[in-house]
C-alpha cells in the first residue's frame, strides 16, 4: 500500500531523515514512536507532501510522490491527516468543516456532503453538534471532528501526528476509541504517538525512530517487551 | 470680551460656510470612497505579490510599497498632478489625479495590511486545506482569506480614516474638497476663524463616527 525507499529530507543543511525505509500493507496499523526531534513527524508529512521529498521515493497505492506528473491535490485527498493541534476551520461550523473538502474537492452535491458529515458525526459520538463552531468544542471533540473531516475524503490511509498529546488526559480515551473503531473497520493507518498503551493493543506493527532513521521495527511485543537496540531500551525505560 | 463672545456666536459665518463645506465633503467623501475602492484592489495584488515566492514579483511590488510609504502623500500628489502630467502630457483632471493618488498611496498601506493578515494565519490552516486536497487558490480562498479578511478589517478602517484626511492636501492642486473650499471662502471674506472651526468640524463629522463603528466592529469579531 505504502512504500518508502531510502526517503532523505533536509531543511537547509539540516538532514532530518536520513534514508528511510519502510513498508506498509493495506489495513496495516503502524505505529511510530521515538524521542522528540527524531523526525516522526517529517517522516508523516512527507507521505503526503506537505513536505518536499528531497531523495528517495515514497509510493502510495502504486502512485510514486515524486513523480512530476502526479495530481498532488488528488492525493492528498485520498491521504486523511490528522494533526496534534487539530487545525479545525475556526470560521467555519462542525458539518462546513466536514463538508468543504468533498464538495469542492469530489464535487459531492450539498444534500449528499450533509448527509455524509451527519454519518461521520455519529461515528465519532458528536451528532448533536453539527451546527456549532469549533471555538466550542473541547479538544477530544475538535480532534474527533478533524478525523471526521479526514474520513469524509474517504482516504486510502490515515496518518495521526500526535493527535492525543495536546489534550487534558481525561480527555484522551474518546480519541482513541474512535481510532481503535477505524482499526477496526479495517483502516490502513500510520499513527505517530506517546500512547504506548494504544501502540501496544492496536499497533500490527511498531517502529521506533531516532536520529532521523528507523531504529528497530517490529510487533508491539517484540518492540516492547524484547527490545533489541539499546536506543530502543534506552527510550522505553524512560517513557513506560 | 463677553460682547465679542456673543458677536462671535451670532456671526453669519456659521451658517455662510454651510454650503461650501457640505459641497467639499460631497467631494471629500467621493474621492476616499473611490480612491480606498481602488486602493483596496492594487493593496490586494501588491499584498499577494509580497508573498510571492517569484522574486521578479515580490521585487516590483515591495519598491512600489517602499517608494510610497517613504514619500509623503503630498510629494506624490505634486509628482502624479505636475511632473507626470507635464513630461507625458496626460492632461489629468484634478479629481481623477486625486483619486489616483488616494489609490496609489492607500494601496501601499493596504499591501502590507493583506501581507500582514494573510501571514498572520496559523500555517495549520493551511495544511490542513491542503491535506484534504485543496489546491492552493481553493486554500487561499476558502480558508485562509475570510479568516485574514476579517482580521484586516480594523486596520483597513483606519487606512480609510488616514486616506479621508489625506484628500486634504488636494487643496494644493486645486481640486475643489472641502479643505479647497474653506480655504477659497477665507481669502474672500478674510475671516478665519469661524471656517475653519467649520472645517475642522467637518472631518470630525465623519471620523469621529467611523472610529465609533470600527471599534464596535472591533469589538464584534473579537479579533
Ligand atoms: N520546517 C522546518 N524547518 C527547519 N527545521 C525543521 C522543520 N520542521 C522540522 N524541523 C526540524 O527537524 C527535526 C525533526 O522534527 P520533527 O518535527 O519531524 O520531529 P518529531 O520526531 O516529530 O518531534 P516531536 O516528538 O517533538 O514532535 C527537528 O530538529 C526540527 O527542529
Ligand atoms: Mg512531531
Amino acid at each position: 500500500m505504502i512504500k518508502v525507499t531510502d526517503l532523505h529530507k533536509s531543511f537547509g543543511d539540516l538532514e532530518v531523515l536520513k534514508g528511510i525505509n519502510a513498508e506498509v500493507q493495506e489495513k496495516e496499523v503502524v505505529c511510530v514512536i521515538g524521542p522528540s526531534g527524531s523526525g516522526k513527524s517529517t517522516f508523516l508529512r512527507c507521505i503526503n507532501r506537505l513536505e518536499d521529498i528531497t531523495s528517495g521515493e515514497v509510493v502510495i497505492d502504486g502512485e510514486s510522490l515524486t513523480d512530476p506528473k502526479l495530481n498532488i491535490n488528488k492525493l492528498r485527498s485520498q491521504v486523511g491527516m490528522v494533526f496534534q493541534h487539530f487545525n479545525l476551520f475556526p470560521h467555519k461550523t462542525v458539518r462546513e468543516n466536514i463538508t468543504l473538502g468533498p464538495i469542492k474537492v469530489k464535487d459531492m452535491n450539498q444534500e449528499e456532503a450533509n448527509k455524509l458529515a451527519t454519518q461521520l458525526l455519529e461515528k465519532v459520538g458528536l451528532s448533536d453538534k453539527a451546527d456549532v463552531y469549533p471555538a466550542s468544542l473541547s479538544g477530544g471533540q475538535k480532534q474527533r471532528v478533524a478525523i471526521a473531516r479526514a474520513l469524509a475524503m474517504s482516504p486510502k490511509v490515515m496518518l495521526f501526528d500526535e493527535p492525543t498529546s495536546a489534550l487534558d488526559p481525561e480527555l484522551v480515551g474518546d480519541v482513541l476509541e474512535v481510532m481503535k473503531d477505524l482499526a477496526k473497520e479495517g483502516m490502513t493507518m500510520i499513527v505517530v504517538t506517546h500512547e504506548m498503551g494504544f501502540a501496544r493493543e492496536m499497533g500490527d506493527r511498531v517502529i521506533f525512530m531516532d536520529e532521523g532513521k528507523i531504529m528497530e521495527e517490529g510487533t508491539p511485543s517484540e518492540i516492547f517487551d524484547n527490545p533489541q537496540n539499546p536506543r530502543t531500551q534506552t527510550f522505553l525505560s524512560k517513557v513506560l | 470680551m463677553f460682547d465679542g463672545l456673543i458677536d462671535l456666536i451670532n456671526s453669519p459665518h456659521w451658517g455662510n460656510t454651510l454650503p461650501f463645506i457640505r459641497r467639499g465633503l460631497a467631494l471629500t467623501l467621493y474621492i476616499t470612497f473611490v480612491g480606498v475602492f481602488f486602493g483596496f484592489i492594487i493593496g490586494a495584488l501588491a499584498g499577494f505579490a509580497r508573498l510571492s515566492k517569484n522574486k521578479i514579483i515580490y521585487g516590483v511590488a515591495t519598491v512600489y510599497i517602499e517608494l510610497i510609504r517613504g514619500t509623503p502623500i503630498l510629494v506624490q500628489a505634486l509628482f502624479l498632478y505636475f511632473a507626470i502630467s507635464q513630461s507625458f502630457g496626460i492632461n489629468f483632471q484634478a479629481v481623477t489625479a486625486g483619486i489616483i493618488a488616494i489609490a496609489v498611496n492607500a494601496g501601499a498601506y493596504i499591501a502590507e495590511i493583506v501581507r500582514g493578515g494573510v501571514e498572520s494565519i496559523d500555517k495549520g490552516q493551511k495544511e490542513a486545506g491542503r491535506s484534504i486536497g485543496l489546491s492552493s487558490s481553493q486554500t487561499m480562498r476558502y480558508i485562509i482569506w475570510p479568516q485574514a479578511f476579517k482580521r484586516m478589517i480594523p486596520p483597513l478602517g483606519n487606512q480609510f480614516i488616514i486616506s479621508l484626511k489625506d484628500t486634504s492636501i488636494f487643496a494644493i492642486i486645486s481640486v475643489g474638497e472641502v479643505t479647497f473650499l474653506l480655504r477659497q471662502y477665507v481669502s474672500s471674506t478674510a475671516v478665519t476663524f469661524e471656517p475653519y472651526v467649520m472645517l475642522s468640524l467637518a472631518y470630525l463629522v465623519i471620523t469621529i463616527p467611523a472610529m465609533l463603528i470600527l471599534r464596535a466592529i472591533e469589538r464584534r469579531l473579537d479579533v
